[in-house]
């Protein structure tokens, strides 16, 4: 019974893949594009070259720091929507960090390391405000997180403009890049920083652990999924619900850091680049069970920095990589939601 | 529109209505003329708001016809009950508060997308001016008292052109001038030739109030009563025979393990002050009393869960007013909700996670093999068919009863119940009480919540009743009858008991 459930799931998730390429092939078609030459394209841009390949690994790291934090703020049942802002800030406080130590004579790795756990506490930080906002102030996570995202996006947008602008004229390209002695070591010739990989691997590790095997996780999940009960079972709810927030801005702070460190050494307008709702999205994608949050995390990194090349050789926008991501998150849920129907009725 | 419409009977043909295993409403034969007040009578669970509820269009009957004006009707929504001319006042008035009282009035009114606000503004100051309600339309909804409320409610309906009236507890929370014109009112509009039901468990208010009186007991129609009424008469309709109690275990006296001292608790609606209550180790005490008369707040006071407005609770002679739920629970006081799902257990989770989250913790990953161990234990040892892995939620009522009681820290010095054996069947019921009772030797003190009056008078060593916001003194349990119990829950009777304090 427990097996044959085990691939009836299988086979509507397999469907729910199928019928996400399906409408993407449809809107390809609609568009007058051709899509088999448009998934090519895709599955090459992401694993045609050694470059490619590591590049996808540059982008899964993020990614997957992002997730990694997020499955901790979905156990505890709230949506945490902040989580883009939470990179933005951990972005800053890195480089922050790393501008007012850059000219002292301290070695760079120190730099380095004091730079992210400066991004992981101002991810934190903000990921407090959402926390503070929901549990004192009655405002929902998720409105609290919008709204705390733009706030993001103007200061980094003012830093970038203002204190922190080029000397000259500033710049949508960001601040002055940092010396490459302030960045993570990288591959030779290559963009990925085994350094990064490794941190996003522990992360990973770490949330699997947490929500796994320890009372905190569980304690977590009842939280998450009945506090009124949880609450009469001796937890004190709302402080792991802002624990789970700091927690998760840690993580997110972390991906923030590693776009300045390990990818773009500067701040930049868009220095999240939406890893964010990205993650968002992987977590839904996996239902939330941090095992399958590194091959879906890389599966989306993978289509993302596939079709970077599209408006080039194909002249499609690079944003059909995000309409296959968004197809299949619907198509999953939706495909769940008809399984439990089909299954009850059964 | 408005008062004046056409006078309508109302006929209910063999009403049935199953929940599951519950026959909430048996064969129910009702022929209501217009122009009478009829009134339905019977406690929790008799099926009264079921009843309602279909007349009203929120639930449709299993089988069975609604005629009214002798044309059989079928009623799918409330929004098609008030197009027959039916209207429900609900308990809990179904407004919105953060409107105005014109807004709420417009509400439900199918009339173009721009309402002309200035003639439904003179609708209404003329239907409030015929009853005499003194309603401000521009007032905001929250602003307003339940019995405003209620006014409210009642004028939007007639507007909206109610025939037949239905009102559902409606003497709950509203004040006694309130309660007064409320009735002076219904008598106004029967006089006109509107039919009112009037759904209450208060045999005063039916007594002074009703033309007739159906009473309904185990989702059947137990009598019909004509005016004047015998209260006698009416509690054994609601409650039905006196049933031999059993063997009655006294408990001896204890430590005082909760002393109240002249608590004050305030909700929404009742106030209820001045509690004064010693309850010692091994004792258990029943509140008895409809829902919503003030029990409810009190054992959620009782638990930390409700702050009290004034006077002090010491729970094993610490003080603990003001203090939060954890920390009763730290000194040995345990709450166990009705509701279990919702708020006791945690849908999702197993019976192992379950006994984990409420073990002391040791280090920091949980210990696998010591969670089972402790889940087989304690499904062995309450009886709970179910596994370790078994959710929650795939358990039937009274394993999850089982499995809320497996799950009490160890040692207690009081126990709080709402309700514990409610839709369990006999076995279960028995199994529960058995393993309370363990625990009364055991030294802990057991205070629940019940609405059988057999279960409270068969279990408890004293009894408080709840009336509207009054406590009664400690009744002595063996010292008191059902019939008694039933008359002091209905408002009878109280002159002669010293009260801890009445309080509207």
């Amino acid at each position: 019974m427990v097996r044959s459930n085990r691939w009836v799931n299988l086979g509507f998730q397999l469907a729910a893949l199928v019928l996400a390429l399906l409408f993407t092939t449809l809107i390809l078609l609609a568009a007058g594009a051709p899509p088999f030459d448009a998934y090519a394209n895709i599955l090459r841009g992401a694993f045609g070259s050694m470059i490619n390949f590591t590049d996808v690994l540059a982008a899964w790291v993020p990614l997957l720091l992002t997730t990694a934090g997020l499955l901790i703020t979905f156990a505890a049942g709230l949506w945490n929507i902040g989580v883009e802002g939470q990179i933005m800030l951990g972005a800053i406080f890195t480089t922050w960090v790393l501008r007012e130590l850059q000219d002292t004579s301290m070695p760079p790795a120190l730099i380095i390391t004091l730079g992210i756990l400066a991004g992981m506490i101002g991810g934190a930080l903000w990921a407090m405000l959402a926390g503070a906002l929901k549990t004192f102030g009655g405002v929902n996570e998720i409105f609290g997180g919008l709204g705390l995202n733009f706030v993001a996006t103007a200061l980094t947008l003012w830093l970038i403009f203002g204190p922190w602008k080029r000397p000259g004229v500033a710049s949508m390209s960001g601040t002055v890049p940092f010396d490459d002695k302030l960045a993570l070591p990288a591959f030779t010739g290559l963009r990925l920083s085994p350094w990064a990989l490794g941190i996003a691997m522990i992360a990973i590790v770490i949330v699997y652990l947490l929500l796994q095997g320890t009372y905190f996780g569980l304690r977590l999940k009842a939280v998450g999924k009945n506090p009124k009960a949880a609450f009469l079972l001796g937890i004190p709810t709302w402080q792991y619900m802002m624990f789970s927030f700091v927690l998760c801005g840690l993580f997110a702070g972390a991906a923030g850091a590693m776009q300045v460190v390990a990818v773009y050494h500067r701040l930049i307008p868009s220095i999240s680049s939406g890893y964010g709702y990205l993650g968002l999205m992987v977590a839904m994608l996996i239902n939330y069970q941090a095992l399958w949050a590194a091959p879906i995390a890389f599966f989306y990194a993978a289509l993302n920095i596939g079709s970077i090349q599209l408006p080039i050789v194909l002249h499609l926008d690079s944003s059909l990589s995000g309409v296959l991501q968004g197809m299949l998150v619907l198509f999953v849920l939706l495909v769940e939601g008809a399984r439990q129907r089909l299954m009850k009725k059964a | 529109m408005g008062v004046g419409n056409l006078p309508m009977n109302v006929e209910l043909k063999h009403i049935h209505k199953h929940f599951g295993k519950v026959h909430a409403n048996n064969d129910i034969v009702l022929n209501v003329p217009s122009g009478t007040i009829q009134g339905i009578l019977g406690e929790n669970g008799a099926g009264k708001s079921t009843l309602m509820k279909v007349l009203s269009g929120f639930i449709q009957a299993d089988s069975g016809e609604i005629l009214l004006d002798g044309h059989p009707v079928t009623i799918h929504s409330p929004a098609d009950a008030i197009q027959h001319g039916i209207g429900m006042l609900h308990q809990d008035p179904l407004d919105f508060p953060p409107m105005r009282a014109l807004d709420n009035f417009l509400l439900g009114h199918s009339g173009g997308l721009f309402p002309d606000r200035k003639a439904v503004a003179r609708d209404f100051k003329r239907l409030a001016a015929q009853f005499d309600f003194s309603l401000d339309p521009d007032s905001y909804v929250d602003s307003l008292t339940v019995g405003e409320r209620q006014q409210l409610e009642i004028l939007r309906l007639l507007w909206l052109g109610a025939r037949v009236l239905i009102l559902d507890e409606p003497t709950t929370g509203i004040s006694a001038i309130q309660k007064a014109k409320l009735f002076e009112t219904l008598r106004k509009l029967t006089a006109q030739g509107m039919t009112v039901i009037f759904v209450s468990h208060k045999l005063e208010d039916v007594e002074v109030l009703c033309h007739t009186v159906a009473v309904l007991r185990a989702g059947k129609l137990v009598g019909e009563v004509k005016a004047p009424f015998q209260t006698k008469k009416l509690v054994e309709l609601m409650f039905g025979k006196e049933i031999s109690l059993g063997a009655r275990q006294a408990a001896g006296p204890g430590r005082s393990v909760l002393e109240l001292r002249g608590v004050a608790i305030e909700d929404i609606r009742l106030r209820m002050s001045d509690i004064n209550l010693s309850v010692r180790g091994g004792e258990v005490i029943g509140l008895a009393g409809m829902e919503g008369s003030g029990q409810g707040p009190f054992i959620r006071a009782c638990a930390g869960l409700m702050r009290t407005v004034g006077g002090r609770v010491l729970v094993n002679d610490r003080d603990l007013t003001g203090k939060s739920y954890h920390a009763f629970k730290r000194n040995g006081v345990s709450f166990l909700p009705a509701s279990r799902l919702e708020e006791g257990l945690v849908p999702g989770l197993t019976l192992t996670e379950h006994f984990v989250l409420s073990e002391e913790t040791k280090g920091l990953f949980i210990d696998r093999e010591g969670g089972r161990k402790l889940a087989e234990d304690r499904i062995s040892s309450f009886n709970i068919r179910g596994t370790p892995l078994s959710t929650v939620e795939s358990l039937s009522g009274g394993n999850q009863q089982r499995a809320l009681l497996a799950l009490l820290q160890d040692p207690l010095s009081l126990i709080l119940l709402e309700h514990p054996t409610r839709g369990l069947d006999i076995e279960s019921t028995i199994y529960i009480w058995n393993k309370l009772k363990e625990r009364c030797k055991q030294g802990a003190a057991i205070i629940f919540i019940s609405s059988d009056l057999e279960e409270i008078l068969q279990y408890s060593d004293r009894v408080l009743v709840f009336f509207s916001g009054k406590v009664s003194s400690p009744l002595d349990a063996s010292k008191t009858t059902v019939e008694q119990l039933g008359n002091l829950i209905g408002g009878k009777g109280w002159e002669s008991l010293k009260t801890e304090k009445a309080h509207g």
